[in-house]
């Protein structure tokens, strides 16, 4: 930990509350968020907003703290033992961490894509796609299967497997399994879609289907990315926030932030001189 | 650059490499060859007195050939199906307590008296229910020899289906709470429904040695030659008591019998097993073709 400690001073690192932006039509917003692992503190702190329809990039080392980052946004964080969230975290006007706020229903309108593909594995694809409905109680047939042929084209999944609904989902290539996970959280119909490394188990083919598809979602949905390639989030994001040992460094439009970099440690990251 | 490995392997290795070799097969030997002489004892023994009579006719006197097995044959599927009954909600909710709280203090704690249950003593167990059950009842019974067998299930059935879940990737509990639902239905649903194959393994291993047990039944639902009409108030015969009580009578005519329904034991055992292997080749076989 002094370790680390020694090489925060020595590169300078600025103040959280110094990354000052103004978006009017945040749908997402932290306020001083704030995230623990027993007594490791892995967020420090963190003050941001997430545009509406629009993707926002979260870069930064590993260790970094930004997968904690987007598990505290759906309150997914909270479930590993031990792990402890300050601080708040607002959706259209209210702190989902409110006691009144119920985490589950907080997380169908929050949905979330993990970093390796993980459909059910004794379902098809057809069920692995309407999982979160029938586990909620949908039992309308004609629904079911419209959200699915909605979400699965929403994936750009449908072509590849409308023929074999009824395969295990466990039977699709790593993409695929992938763009299915992407289509079983879009068929509960969220608001906000988080991302965390989708693409890092995937070869460069399927990570090119799984981006066209996140550019097209961002239309109906607020999507957030946890993304450790930097092409990446300079090719899919709109806006792109920096995290280093916890705290926020930067955030800004993509460009800006790729182009001109207001703090060193961030041109430093882009750069490759660290990471 | 030579290298510091010898380029050939000495005679002496290659003696011991033989050796070691010859020990491991020698050990299997030991271990399977009772197996296999057991096996044929009791099947060349228990053929010679079973046939369709001696599985329809209720026991007889020791003097009389045509004794059968029906009634402790219907005695022991009685508690075995109530002891499944009691046993497996209660062992299978254990176990998925065990494997979802496993951070819990209470869970390690009674994941060890579980671990302590596994091995007691089945004897002890029977004397127990003895007590808690026959003599307040004033009657031995299906039912007391049912909790007594459900003493012997419960364990085996709580640890594995705690492992089972817990083989169960994280990743898949997270995919389900994100998605909204609440965690008893992602254990239910998600947990149980992938570790399935587990579970069901662990139910019917619990069956089968519950099938085997003599020791719990001796002192809980004793022996009646009869059908009980009532499963709180008389005595129950079982394949188990009567192996015991056949064997060691001394008549020659039971003691043929008592072969008889061993061989009959084996063969459920046999069957409940090879059912097992079917489920995990299968459920191996899916796994394959995902």
């Amino acid at each position: 930990m002094t370790k680390i400690e020694r090489r925060t001073q020595n590169t300078g690192m600025p103040h959280p509350s110094m990354s000052k932006q103004d978006f009017s039509t945040a749908k997402i917003e932290t306020k001083d968020l704030k995230a623990r692992f027993g007594k490791v503190e892995v967020l420090k702190g963190i003050n941001l907003k997430f545009p509406e329809n629009s993707v926002t990039a979260i870069m930064g080392p590993s260790g970094c703290g930004k997968t904690t980052f987007i598990r505290c946004l759906n309150r997914i964080h909270e479930l590993t033992p031990g792990a402890k969230v300050e601080g708040e975290v607002i959706m259209d006007g209210i702190n989902i961490y409110s006691p009144n706020v119920d985490p589950v229903a907080i997380r169908r309108r929050i949905g979330m894509v993990f970093q390796k593909p993980n459909p059910f594995p004794t379902m098809s694809i057809y069920d692995n796609t309407v999982a979160g409905l029938k586990l909620n109680g949908v039992r309308d047939k004609k629904k079911l299967e419209e959200l699915a042929e909605r979400s699965l084209r929403m994936a750009f999944l449908w072509d590849e497997v409308k023929d074999d609904l009824n395969k295990p989902g466990t039977a699709l290539s790593g993409g695929q399994q992938q763009r299915l996970c992407i289509a079983r959280a879009l068929a509960v119909e969220p608001e906000v879609v988080l991302m965390d490394e989708p693409c890092s188990a995937l070869d460069p083919v399927a990570t090119a289907k799984v981006e066209e598809s996140i550019v097209a979602l961002k239309k109906d949905f607020t999507i957030i990315i946890v993304t450790h390639n930097m092409q990446q989030a300079a090719r899919i994001s709109d806006f792109t926030a920096f995290i280093y040992l916890g705290q926020l460094i930067e955030f800004g439009k993509t460009s800006e932030v790729f182009e001109k970099p207001k703090n060193e440690l961030t041109e430093k990251y882009i750069t490759g001189k660290f990471g | 650059m030579k290298s510091i490995l010898p380029t050939q392997i000495s005679l002496w290795r290659k003696i011991v490499n033989k050796l070691m070799t010859i020990l491991v097969i020698v050990a299997v030997a030991l271990a399977v060859i009772p197996l296999i002489f057991i096996l044929g004892d009791v099947l060349l023994r228990g053929a010679a007195a079973v046939n369709l009579t001696f599985l329809t006719s209720l026991p007889a006197a020791p003097t009389s050939k045509n004794g059968g097995i029906a009634s402790p044959l219907v005695g022991s599927f009685t508690m075995v199906g109530l002891a499944s009954l009691f046993s497996i909600p209660i062992g299978v909710g254990a176990g998925m307590f065990f494997s979802e709280y496993s951070w819990s203090k209470l869970s390690t704690v009674s994941g060890f008296m579980n671990d302590v249950l596994t091995g007691f003593p089945s004897m002890v167990l029977g004397l127990f229910v003895f007590v808690v059950i026959v003599l307040t009842t004033k009657s031995f019974s299906a039912f007391a020899g049912a909790v007594a067998l459900s003493f012997v299930m419960i364990p085996i059935i709580a640890r594995t289906t705690d492992e089972s879940l817990k083989l169960v990737p994280n990743t898949l509990r997270e995919a389900s709470m994100a998605l909204g639902v609440p965690r008893w239905k992602t254990t239910f649903r998600i947990v149980v429904g992938t570790g399935k194959t587990g579970v069901l393994t662990g139910i019917i291993l619990a069956v089968a040695r519950a099938t085997g047990e003599t020791a719990p039944l001796i002192l809980t639902a004793f022996w009646s030659t009869h059908y009980a009409t009532n499963l709180f108030n008389q005595p129950i015969g079982s394949l188990t008591y009567l192996i015991y009580l056949y064997g060691t009578s001394g008549a020659s005519n039971w003691e043929t019998q008592a072969w008889g329904a061993a061989l009959i034991l084996i063969l459920i055992m046999l069957a409940l097993n090879l059912f097992v292997k079917v489920i995990i080749g299968r459920s191996l076989t899916e796994a394959r073709m995902g």
